[in-house]
């Protein structure tokens, strides 16, 4: 990437960082943003005992953390943009399509990502104040990277679709909630399969390598990953978002 | 670039054609434009709502591209080298486009950022810039919380910032008190006048345009339908014009008047009379003939019609 490009980019998280953190007006985006995920930090381990940090949900909560955030994020710096008017203004301005693009994407994937480690971090030392009992306890190796890719994937994923979703929305309203419908129709197809299913997956389950599992939803995130950032360059050219 | 800032050249953007527009949404928003800019002058680009003005502006930044002909800026084409005539040109669109919630400093910076003015440059001329529009001592107020008016100025600001040779403005004064447009008018001017700068405006503003532009283009439905200095205009338009006031205007003063083959219309009310002339009719003839048909002239005019009446007629002779 040449210089003048990583300065574009700079340029546009410059200015991503100064608006997200000016909000002063709004702070019930504060709560979601930064105390929601903080507060869920200290809650969860307090009452999922000392499995914390050998279980599933902590995985489910470094996925969900990221959603949540990069939902507000993402559809806010594009559909908002447009929405308040501003989108136009620097689409007229020397910035090139792909450092716009690419100063948002890696903006909110950041703040996104960045949430969800201290929120892993923090529900580490709760599990510890809470249960510890004079020993430390610690992720295990497979939860460990599973969080860190989990999250990862998670928030990339949830930027790519939010760009391409914010792009055809009227609104950053309506764009934050077709993408949270968007984002919860897979987990609400497993639980149906999970009560539809039960007695075969109880069956099947022992038998199941679950870091296998892990490593194919892993896979299949990262597939769907460069997938939704492709559609969503694709579509982020100038002469394609005004009418 | 040959004296020339903006060339275009059969420029035309149909929406809709190639889908890009709702179903059943099928708009010639700019028809065959054709016409020239020269650099250095206040250039202003009339035309009522939905002629193709915005439509126009967007071709020329390269956010449109054209369905056919062709758009030069500053030497650059529009749809193949937009990054180039984006580099080069400041823009104010149809909205101010600030960020509301950061202060006019910020706005400011993010933009000369994104110029790539270097440091201390930029430091200077948001200085200077925001002290010129009187707002430096307000820099780290919250955009937001500003007039409609003060943001437009401060939006033009930002359009000027790093010192582009060529400023695309959308309504620049849409909105303002008369106050603050005068002020924008005059830093307009001065800057067309002293730096050079080629100014590319849209207005409904007649008025404005007659004080602010050496050179207007007219357009409907896409179409231009004049060009020329607001002079030229207005002498095409109403230059033919007659007006007399006095007393006795009888009716058969006014048939023998109707019956001048220099008369194209008479109309007459409360001791004021105005003829319209065909082109290069004269007045003294027609004002001997009232005299010696017993009216009482107390003062002739020869019209001069309003940039807004020669608009009128212009986009009136067009539907």
């Amino acid at each position: 990437m040449s210089t003048f490009a990583w300065n574009d980019i700079r340029t546009v998280l410059w200015k991503e960082s100064k608006s997200l953190f000016k909000f002063r007006e709004n702070r019930s985006r504060y709560f979601t943003l930064f105390l929601a995920p903080m507060l869920l930090g200290l809650v969860f381990p307090w009452t999922w005992g000392p499995d914390w940090v050998k279980d599933f949900p902590t995985m489910l909560l470094a996925f969900f953390t990221p959603v949540l955030i990069i939902g507000i994020t993402i559809t806010d710096s594009f559909a908002g943009e447009r929405e308040r008017h501003t989108l136009e203004t620097l689409l007229s301005s020397r910035l090139p399509d792909r450092s716009i693009l690419l100063g948002k994407y890696l903006f909110s994937v950041v703040v996104g990502w960045s949430i969800t480690l201290v929120f892993l971090l923090l529900s580490l030392v709760m599990a510890n104040i809470a249960h510890g009992h004079g020993q430390i306890l610690l992720y295990t190796p497979t939860v460990a990277l599973a969080d860190l890719a989990l999250s990862f994937l998670a928030a990339t994923l949830t930027a790519g679709v939010g760009i391409h979703i914010s792009l055809r929305a009227a609104t950053a309203q309506q764009a934050a909630q077709i993408l949270m419908a968007f984002l919860m129709i897979p987990i609400v197809a497993l639980q149906v399969g999970v009560v539809l299913f039960r007695d075969q997956l109880n069956a099947l389950l022992p038998r199941l390598n679950g870091e296998l599992i892990l490593t194919i939803t892993l896979a299949v995130m990262l597939i769907l990953d460069v997938v939704a950032f492709w559609l969503a360059a694709r579509r982020f050219q100038r002469a394609k978002l005004l009418f | 670039m040959d004296g020339i800032a903006i060339r275009l050249i059969e420029l035309t953007r149909q929406f809709g054609s190639r889908g890009k527009a709702p179903r059943g949404f099928d708009v010639l928003a700019v028809d065959h434009l054709t016409l020239e800019v020269p650099a250095g002058i206040v250039f202003g680009f009339l035309g009522p709502n939905g002629a193709g003005k915005t439509t126009t502006i967007r071709l020329l930044l390269g956010l449109l591209e054209p369905t056919d002909g062709r758009c030069q800026v500053l030497g650059f084409d529009s749809a193949t080298q937009g990054a180039d005539v984006r580099e080069r040109c400041g823009a104010l669109l149809e909205y101010s486009g600030l960020y509301e919630q950061l202060s006019a400093e910020e706005n400011l910076e993010f933009y000369g950022r994104v110029y790539r003015m270097p440091v201390l440059d930029r430091k200077a001329r948001i200085r200077e810039i925001l002290s010129g529009i009187g707002m430096w001592e307000r820099r780290n107020e919250m955009v937001g919380r500003w007039s409609r008016g003060e943001k437009q100025k401060l939006a033009i600001a930002r359009a000027l910032l790093h010192r582009p040779p060529l400023v695309l403005l959308d309504e620049p004064t849409a909105g303002l008190d008369v106050m603050a447009a005068m002020e924008v008018r005059e830093s307009l001017a001065s800057l067309a006048a002293q730096q050079g700068v080629t100014v590319f405006l849209t207005t409904h503003n007649m008025a404005e345009a007659e004080k602010l532009c050496n050179l207007v283009a007219v357009i409907r439905h896409g179409s231009l339908v004049a060009l020329g200095h607001p002079d030229t205009l207005r002498m095409r338009a109403g230059g033919s014009r007659l007006e007399i006031i006095g007393r006795n205007f009888t009716a058969a003063a006014l048939e023998s008047l109707r019956a001048q083959p220099a008369v194209v219309a008479v109309e007459a009310s409360n001791g004021r009379l105005l003829i319209d002339l065909r082109q290069d009719g004269e007045a003294a003839p027609l004002v001997s003939l009232l005299v010696e048909a017993g009216a009482q002239v107390e003062e002739v005019r020869r019209g001069k019609a309003t940039l807004e009446e020669a608009f009128v007629d212009l986009v009136e002779e067009e539907k």
